[in-house]
Parts: structure tokens; sequence; C-alpha cells
């Protein structure tokens, strides 16, 4: 049982910073489910929240700043699907694909233009010292962090919220509607503007609660934005459309890379988080190309 | 059994086109193709024979376009075998069939937009070209001789469709019986034997039509190339071909001249009468 | 009145298909190749040879490589940087253990393994389209971002992990001094431009773009896409390879695994999209406006009398480039390659406005 010990620590910590990356990469399968946008901007996303969130909960106080947030988002949505993708509509996916990675560049620039570009730290109020958990079992217990359980947590809540909204809402079954087919949506009358809209904003939400969880373990910086890096991989494993995908594709890709760097890092210098969630979706893709739990693309001649 | 065909004389159709028909070029055996529980052919057999105009026709979704598929190695049929020249034809890929000489358009044109109508046209003959890697990015030997040789037989085909006046005008740009002749010209510049068409005249005017029907006679009798058609304009089957395949919900209804066909009882009920109202 | 076809007859294919058609082109490229030779050497000082001149020049490789890919074969990538990365320290390698191989043969060499590499990356091309890819290339990308970093090896144990290349001997003529580099720096950025552009004017050229456009349709005529997609990644990286050895060898001198990362992957792809897609002049104007562009942001305001820091330029930087890509995207795709062919086509028919 000694041994377990830091093998479970490590597999925990995985799960936990996977779960982060699923929530990234569940902004981006949102979008991509009702607009066919691969958004490469997401990770921008996440920073231009965090950023707004921090810097106005300097001079708010925190729910407030928080709504304001969540309205500077969806501003940000609406510039998005107005400026970027409605003059873009039709296009083929490489030139939208490519439309994001410059909507990423500007909303970086932007974003530390006007809220500064230093390390900001993000207090939720949640304890810094870590939990020991199981200390009965394990010889000094397991170490988790409050930070990452409340992570967790909140992914998990979200998750559940956004079935309900997708399942069970009108907006829900217009938005499955649209992601199904774009033409047939629109000609019953659901206006596609306005769904991508929502679902541009509901990303920008998605992102505010990745940017608060990252936020609040690494500081705001700019490396949040690296992070749809990370997510990207992530998608790919678990299919571009499933938001079961993002999640388990999250946990795999955390906890895999963890457990790699613990088990093969020091025999090969380290460092293999850098690239492990890229060789294995690589090696998916090769298997699998539509992901663990994408649609079979079925090509029609 | 196939080489020991006989010729058999001209068809009674058209008199005023004598063609030598000859043996059978393609056969098409029992085929049966599903998608997942959905029949799209149902042990459908016919042949294409050397130098003749075929017409397959058939209402909306009786399996078309799901045939030529088949022929040119898109669909791979559950059952059946596609026996071209002779041989049975494995699992093949498009690109193999092209390399075997079966060349098509497709009924939503399937052109190259980025490019200009000459280089669309030009890659037709990507096939007949051997210019190694080298001399292409040296422009010399093959790599340039190549390039000016086929330039002039692209241009005697632009000269034949009449379009040597668009040559520079990138195809996106083209009105639509113009993209239709400039993919039938990429094909022919793959000098085909067998020709495969899909809907040449769909959405064509009355002069467009005519003007497709006198190329598509002018290619089957100047270069002897193998036209099998599918068309829905019935006077333009009637007229140009030299027998016709009728589907029907994925099954062969009839196979016969123009006349036969025309006359056929079960052709009658199940599609012209439908067609007449 | 001056740029006029008129009464300039093409009389033959191979006058129809050469590179400059229009006696007024000729004359601007001999003019243009006159300056770059000539002209520039007599009169740039060396800030202007080593700040700005070199690197676009290689830069400029680069971004030819990408679009090969990237603008006549559809393919997207964002691993430009990993391909130009393995050129570099292929030839670092290669001249350090294999000290007798002739210097250019090196070169030569090192990019046929960027070009190696490069069609193992592109493998998963043959099963996924577009968005996919990037995700392959970018792992291209970080897999060579790592090892250059954490594989003592490649770097020769050398502590810092940085790397010195070694003197610039091309069979006796020693580059060192500014000029020199430059001279060579534009002789291979002239033959690349040569040799992609005959490429892309021959069959394996067309059959890229056949891909690009309509992969269904080019199977059809009789076009392998394995052939064509991953020829087009051995060419790409290769290109790039060599644009990596030269920004190592010639441009940085020392370098670390950090000059080739993701940011010059981007650089290079914004390079692309800016010029032009599909056109090898317009590799050469996006590199030339990417190069310039940080330049101008730093010293403009300047010269206006406002101050702003490091950190603000770097952030206007990031908003233009962005703002650009998609206003590019969205008006003009081709790029700055395209709007010089409308200028010209308007002085063609000019003084009538239609």
């Amino acid at each position: 049982m000694a041994e377990l010990g830091p093998v479970l620590e490590v597999l925990l910590g995985g799960l936990m910073s996977g779960v982060l990356y699923a929530l990234v990469a569940l902004g981006f399968v949102l979008i991509f489910k009702a607009s066919g946008v691969f958004n490469f901007a997401q990770g921008a996303m996440v920073l231009f929240a965090a950023l707004s969130l921090v810097r106005l909960a300097e001079w708010l106080p925190f729910p407030i700043a928080f709504l304001v947030t969540i309205i500077i988002m969806i501003a940000v949505a609406w510039a998005i699907e107005r400026l970027v993708l409605r003059p873009l509509v039709g296009q083929h996916g490489l030139i939208l694909f490519m439309a994001t990675i410059g909507v990423t560049f500007f909303l970086d620039g932007f974003g530390q233009t006007i809220w500064g570009s230093n390390v900001y730290q993000l207090d939720l109020g949640i304890p810094a010292s870590p939990w020991f958990l199981l200390e009965s079992v394990f010889p000094g217990g397991l170490l988790v962090s409050p930070i990452d359980v409340f992570a967790a947590v909140i992914a998990g809540a979200l998750v559940i919220a956004l079935s309900i909204f997708f399942h069970s809402t009108k907006i829900g079954r217009a938005l499955r509607a649209v992601a199904d087919d774009h033409q047939a949506a629109q000609s019953v009358g659901i206006p596609l503007n306005r769904i991508w809209l929502i679902v541009w904003s509901t990303a920008g939400i998605v992102a505010l609660v990745a940017g608060m969880a990252w936020g609040s373990k690494l500081g705001v910086q700019f490396s949040l934005s690296l992070v749809a890096l990370k997510a990207l991989p992530v998608l790919i494993l678990g299919g571009l459309t499933s938001i079961p995908g993002a999640i388990v594709g999250g946990l795999v890709v955390g906890a895999g890379e963890k457990l790699a760097e613990f088990y093969i890092g020091p025999a090969i210098g380290g460092g293999i988080e850098y690239w492990f969630a890229y060789v294995l979706a690589l090696a998916v893709l090769l298997v699998r190309p539509q992901g663990l739990f994408g649609e079979k693309i079925i090509e029609r001649v | 059994m196939l080489a020991t065909a006989p010729p058999r004389p001209a068809p009674p159709a058209t008199p005023q086109r004598r063609r030598a028909i000859g043996e059978v070029l393609l056969a098409v055996e029992n085929i049966s193709l599903r998608f997942g529980g959905v029949r799209a052919l149902t042990d459908v057999s016919f042949d294409i024979r050397k130098g003749e105009i075929r017409a397959i026709i058939g209402p909306n979704g009786a399996g078309k376009s799901s045939m030529l598929n088949v022929i040119n190695g898109f669909y791979h049929p559950q059952e059946g075998r596609i026996v071209w020249k002779g041989r049975v034809l494995p699992r093949m890929r498009p690109h193999e069939a092209a390399a075997g000489g079966i060349a098509r358009t497709f009924q939503n044109i399937a052109l190259f937009k980025g490019m200009s109508t000459l280089d669309n046209i030009m890659t037709g003959r990507i096939l007949k070209m051997r210019a190694s890697f080298i001399e292409q990015a040296l422009w010399i030997g093959r790599g340039r001789s190549e390039e000016l040789r086929e330039r002039a037989f692209v241009e005697r085909l632009l000269d034949f469709l009449e379009i040597t006046h668009i040559r520079h005008t990138p195809v996106g740009k083209l009105p639509y019986g113009l993209q239709k002749r400039v993919e039938l010209a990429r094909a022919l510049a793959m000098e085909p034997e067998l020709l495969l068409l899909d809907e040449p005249m769909a959405g064509m005017n009355l002069e467009e039509k005519e003007d497709m029907c006198r190329f598509i006679l002018d290619v089957n009798e100047e270069f002897g190339t193998t036209v099998a058609l599918i068309e829905h304009d019935m006077s333009v089957v009637m007229d140009i071909s030299d027998r016709v395949v009728v589907l029907d919900y994925g099954k062969l209804l009839a196979d016969g001249t123009p006349d036969q066909v025309r006359n056929d009882p079960a052709v009658i009920a199940a599609y012209l009468g439908v067609a007449h109202g | 009145m001056i740029y006029r076809e008129t009464g300039q007859f093409r009389t033959s294919y191979a006058e129809d298909q050469a590179i400059f058609r229009l006696r007024q082109d000729k004359i601007g490229i001999a003019v243009i190749l006159a300056i770059a030779w000539v002209g520039i050497p007599l009169l740039a000082d060396e800030y202007l040879l080593r700040a700005i001149l070199i690197p676009f020049l290689i830069l400029s490789v680069g971004a030819i490589g990408l679009n090969l890919l990237l603008g006549y074969c559809g393919q997207i990538s964002l691993g430009t940087g990993a391909f130009m990365a393995i050129g570099a320290y292929a030839a670092y390698n290669l001249a350090l253990r294999v000290p007798a191989l002739p210097l250019l043969l090196d070169f030569f060499l090192a990019g046929l393994i960027a070009a190696a590499v490069g069609v193992l990356f592109g493998l998963p091309s043959l099963r996924i389209k577009g968005l996919y890819l990037a995700v392959a290339t970018l792992a291209a990308q970080f897999f060579a971002d790592w090892a250059f970093l954490r594989v003592p090896w490649f770097t020769n144990y050398t502590p810092s992990g940085s790397v010195t290349a070694p003197a610039l001997d091309f069979f006796g003529w020693v580059v060192d001094t500014p000029l020199e580099k430059y001279w060579l720096c534009l002789a291979f950025a002239c033959l690349t431009a040569i040799l992609a552009k005959n490429l892309v004017r021959s069959r394996i050229g067309r059959s890229w773009m056949a891909i690009r456009d309509m992969d269904i349709a080019a199977e059809i005529i009789g076009i392998r896409p394995m052939t064509a997609k991953l020829s087009a990644f051995a060419v790409s990286s290769f290109v790039a390879g060599g644009a990596g050895v030269l920004w190592a060898f010639v441009h940085l001198g020392s370098w670390e695994p950090l000059a080739f990362s993701i940011d010059m992957s981007f650089r290079l792809l914004f390079m692309v999209i800016i010029g032009g897609m599909g056109s090898i002049l317009g590799s050469f104007l996006g590199a030339a406006f990417i190069t310039v562009l940080p330049i101008f942001l730093n010293q403009a305001p300047a010269l206006v009398g406002i101050q702003l820091s490091t950190a603000m330029v770097s952030h206007l930087e990031f908003m233009i480039f962005g703002a650009l890509i998609v206003l590019f995207l969205i008006w003009e795709p081709h790029g700055l390659a395209r709007l010089w062919q409308i200028g010209k086509e308007k002085m063609r028919l000019w003084p009538f406005p239609y």
C-alpha cells in the first residue's frame, strides 16, 4: 500500500487538471456543435474573462464584478458573431479556423492592453493549504489541493447545467437543430444569428469559469491563453461534437500525462507533459479519426 | 464469354449515325449495394458496348448515380462484380478507375474553383505526364516539353468545345452552362475509353442542351469514346442513345433500344406514366 | 499608358506559359532584381541588412514553404516552426559529426531530413482533414520543442542548451560580413522562388491545387490523394527546413530551441494569409509586411512624440496582426498579392475605370 500512495496522488492531481482541460474543451465543443467553427480563440476567451474578472474585482464587490464580466463576455461574443462570423458565413472551415486564430491574437493583445499584463492573484476565498485524505490508509495521507476540488465541483455542475439546458429548454432544442443541419434549422424559422450569439455567450461564460479555476491555481496571466493548446488534443480525443467526450478526454489527458511523467519521465529527461496529450491524440486519430465519442463522418459523393 | 460476343449491327434508332458498335467494354454483373439498411441497388446487371451511347434513366432515387459511383470506384458493392474489358475489377479506388480509362462528370459540377479553365483541363492530362520531380522543379526536359505538348492538346479540346475565349478565366466566375462544358473538357482530356456523364444537361436551357448533345455525339463519333449518361430529359435520351437501361427503386426495370424501352409496359407504368402525370 | 499589353502578341504556348508574360512585368522584375543584387548592397547600412533584410529574405523562404502546403495544397500546418527547427538542428549535427561534409550538401541533407519528418507528420492528413490536421502539426511543434530542449544529444550536451553554428565556409568562400550574408540569403530566396514557381505551374502543383479545391474530383481524374498530399508535405517541409538552417546559421549564429517555437509557426502563417494564399509573390509580400510592422510600431509612435512601453507595443502588435488576419480573410483571402494584381489590372485598363 505504501507504494500506491504516490501513484494515487499523481493520478488524483492528473484528474484534477484534466477537469480543467475539460472545461476549456467544453467551450470548443459548444461552439463547434452549433456553428461548425473550430474556435481557436477559446483560450484567449479564458484569459480575457479571467483578466476582466480579476481587475474588476479590485474595485467592485466580487459578485458584481462577476456579473459585469458575464456582460463583457456576452459583448465579446456579440462582437465576434457580428464582425467575424457573419461576414464569413458559408466559408470553408479552414478559413473560419484561421479567422479564430486572428481573433485569438486580437483578444490577447486587447485584453492585456486594457487590463494590464502582470500576474494577478485571484482569491476565491478557498483555503490554499492542501488537504490530506485517508491518512489512516496511506502514511502521510493523500495530498489534495482544495482549489482543484473546487474546480472539479464547478466543472461538474457546469456540465449538468449545460446538459439540462441542451435537452430540456426550447433554446436547447433549437441549438441541437442548428447543430444537426444549419440550413434545415433556418428554414423552419430558427434565427441562426441569435443562436450563434447564445452559443458564443455560453462559451464565453464557460471560459470565465475555466479562467476562474485556472486563475486561482496559477494566477491570472498570459499563459492562461495557452491552455487552449492543451484543450485541442483533449477535443480530438473525445470527438469534436461530444460533451461527455470533452470531459472524458480531459480526464484521460490529465491523468495520462501525469502518470506518464511519473513512470517514464525520469528515463527520457522529463517534460513529457509538453507533448503527451498531442501524441495521444495523434495515435487516436490514426485509429479512430472521429475520436472516442464523436459521430462517424460519412462522406457522400 | 465476353470476348467472343459477336459485333452487332448499329441500332436503328438513329439511322443517320452509323457507328461500329463493338464488343462488351464494361459488364455490370449482379450488383447489390446497401447503405446500412437502405438498399440502393439490387441485383443489377447490364453491359456497355464499345462505341455506343448508353443511357441510364429512372425516377429520382432509382439508384442511377449510385450505379455510376460503383462503376468508377467510389462505392464498393456488397455483391456482384464489375468486368472491365474482360477483366474482373477488384475493389478499386476512383484514381485507379481513372488510370484504367474511365472518366466522369458530376451532377453538381465538381470543378477546381480556384483554378483557371486551362488549368482545370490540364489536370485531366496529369496521367499522361511522366516528368520527374527534378524536371518539373527546374522546368527542363520533360518538365517543359510535356507542359507544351499537353497545352497544345488542351487547346485543341478548348477549340472543339468552343471555349477558347475563357481559357484564362477562373472557373468559379463562369456561368453554369460553361462550367458544365469545362467539366466535360476535363473528362475528355483524360482520353477515356468510357465516359460517364451524370446529368450533363441538368439545369440548361434549350440552346445549351442542343450544344451539349452535339458535343456528346461528336465525342462519340470523332474520338470513338463510349458514353454512359444519366439524363432526365426523355427527348434527349431517345434521340442520342443507342441503348437505354431503366432503373427503378434500385432494380433493373428494362434494357433495350430507345424504341423497345419506350414501348415497354413496365416502363410506361413505372416511369413514363408517372412522368406524364 | 505604361502598363499595357497592347501590341504584345504571344505566338506560342511557351510564351503564354512564361512566368512573366508582359514585357512590362519582365522589365519590372529585372529592375527589382538589379536593386536587390546591386542597389541595396551599395546603399544599405549594416543595421538594415542585419535587422530587416536578412530576416525578411529567410522568412520569405519559410513562407514559401508553408504556402506550398497551405495555399496550394490546402493542408494547414501550425508546425512550420518545428520543421525549421528540424532543419537547423539536423544541419548543426551533420556539420558537427561529419565535418568532412561540404556545407552546401549539409544544408541539403538537413532539408531532406526535415522533409522526411514532414511526411511522417503529414501521414494523418490521409485520414483526416483540415482542423484535425492543425492538431497533428501542432503535435510536431510541441514534440520538436521538447526534443531539442530535453534530449541533450541534439545540442551536443551543451549545458545551456544553446548551440553555435560553424563558420559559413562554402568551398572556400567564407560568409561572415552582413553583406555577404545578405547575398547568400538573397540567392537562396531567388532559387526557392524559382523552383517553387516551376513546381506550382507543373503537374505536381496542379495536383496539389486539385486536392485543395476538391479532393473527390481530383481522385476521379487520376490523382492519388496520398501522393499529392505527402509530396506537398515533403516539399513544404524541405523548404521550411532550409529556411530553418538559414535562420539558425546565417541570421542567429547561435540559438536555442525557443527560436523555433510556436510563435514562429504563427508568424509564418500570418505571412501566408496576409501575403496571399496560393501565391509565391504573396509569400514575399507577407514576409516583408510581418517583418517591418513591428519595427514600424516600435519607432513610429516615438516619431510623433508618443511614448509607448515595450509591453504596450507588443500588445498592439498582437491586436493589429489579429485584426489584419480577420480583415484579410473577410475581404481578400488572396492577400496582398491579389491586391497587387488588382492594381495591375486597373493599370491595364487605365484611363477607363471599368
